[in-house]
């Protein structure tokens, strides 16, 4: 148990483990740990960057919908109102159009009527004569049937 | 857990000596210039296969998903990394972590040479040549004492470093008690006392843990010896013994580690 050479050997020793340790040993266990470190550290920011966006862009698409559905009703009613309008003019329009038509269809009957009632005159003159022909044959009494004729065409 | 041969010819105490004894080389002339061939070739034997392993898995570290290997020495990197962390607050990863987790597998990879049943390996090595071989390189004063020397000097060097070596000296005969001119010589004893006693406390507590470690295997080995009943009970009391001595293993790296740490860390600040 006395100290000897092997002292300095294991001394030498010790050094040049300590020398490989710190050169080759330690700088790549702490790169590759330090790198994992960081890319765990970014994986987690990105997912809370991730969250926040989600969050942001669900705010949004709420705020846009209700945009969406106010605008929607805002057509709805409009066109509502506009339907109420075509229907209402249409309603005048038909009703116009029915007049005009009920008043020329009146004018048309009351020429037919006219006419027809022109046409039966002239038919009864005619017949009128005829039937004095027939009986100026049989009896003429000129002065008698004269006087009579005039005072038919005269009534008429 | 010894299995007890020819010590018929031994007396227990000549067992115990013949087990506690170095494989010893002359390297020059003198009583210093020797050298313990089973300390060193066990201790840097270990030392390359321990952080060879730790550098083949850091070679191909990948920042993905690691391999079952790569997250061993991940937990490992981290169990130091953490540890040197709380106690130093510079850049540790340039210098102190890296020696941290040196000092902590190479003494816990020694330390744990005390579970191979001792007379099965001197049996093998007896085999192979040689006549005499000790496995646990911690229960050699002078490893130990080598590691702590090795980090007393590390300290010093570091304090002269940050503090400049006016600011060392200075610190020497300034603290901890004052400026006062007739404290001086009180503060240099002081400084003096704990620069020699880190050392000491450092090395001579891992050596005792594993030396008595060491000792209590022998004497289960050799009651192993006497008979039936000593063979079974030795072995039980063995297997306990192995069992508790995971626990002294991995602590006494970790106290020699963590002082280690500290030692570096006070290096750096000043009082």
């Amino acid at each position: 148990m006395n100290i000897n050479f092997t002292l300095i050997a294991q001394a030498i020793a010790f050094a040049v483990l300590i020398w490989f340790t710190v050169k080759f040993v330690w700088p790549p266990l702490l790169k590759a740990i330090e790198t994992r470190q960081k890319e765990i550290a970014d994986g987690l920011a990105a997912a809370a960057d991730g969250r926040n966006a989600l969050e942001v862009a669900a705010k949004k698409s709420e705020v846009t919908l209700n945009e969406a559905k106010q605008k929607a009703t805002e057509i709805i009613g409009q066109a509502e109102k506009r339907a109420t309008q075509i229907v209402e003019d249409a309603k005048s329009n038909a009703k116009a159009e029915g007049d005009r038509i009920l008043a020329g269809t009146k004018a048309e009957i009351d020429q037919e009527v006219n006419r027809a009632k022109e046409g039966l005159r002239a038919q009864v003159s005619a017949l009128a004569v005829a039937g004095a022909e027939k009986i100026l044959r049989k009896e003429i009494d000129a002065k008698a049937h004269s006087d009579m004729l005039s005072q038919l065409a005269a009534e008429l | 857990m010894a299995i007890e041969q020819a010590t018929e010819a031994l007396t227990p105490s000549e067992y115990i000596a013949h087990h506690l004894s170095f494989n010893v080389k002359q390297v020059g002339d003198g009583s210093f210039w020797m050298l313990n061939i089973d300390t060193f070739i066990m201790s840097v034997i270990l030392g390359v296969l321990v952080m060879g392993f730790i550098w083949l898995v850091a070679r191909k570290a990948t920042a993905g998903v690691p391999s079952k290997g790569q997250a061993f020495v991940e937990l490992v990197f981290s169990f130091i990394d953490d540890q040197v962390k709380n106690i130093f607050h510079g850049d540790r990863h340039s210098f102190i972590a890296p020696t941290a987790l040196t000092v902590f597998l190479w003494v816990f990879a020694m330390n744990a040479m005390d579970f191979l049943p001792v007379d099965i390996l001197a049996k093998a090595m007896h085999a192979i040549g040689f006549e005499k071989w000790r496995a646990v390189p911690t229960s050699d004063i002078n490893t130990t004492f080598a590691l702590a020397l090795a980090v007393w000097i590390l300290m010093i060097f570091f304090a002269i470093k940050v503090k400049g070596l006016g600011g060392w000296i200075h610190e020497l005969f300034y603290s901890p008690f004052g400026s006062k001119f007739w404290v001086l010589p009180l503060n240099f004893l002081f400084n003096l006392i704990e620069y020699v006693s880190k050392p000491l406390s450092h090395s001579l507590r891992l050596f005792g843990n594993m030396y008595a470690g060491e000792v209590i295997f022998l004497l289960l080995g050799m009651w192993a010896a006497t008979g039936i009943s000593g063979t079974v009970f030795g072995a039980i009391l063995g297997a306990g013994w192995s069992i508790f001595h995971i626990l002294i293993v991995a602590l006494q790296a970790f106290i020699f580690m963590m002082l280690t740490v500290v030692y570096l860390a006070m290096a750096h600040e000043s009082h």
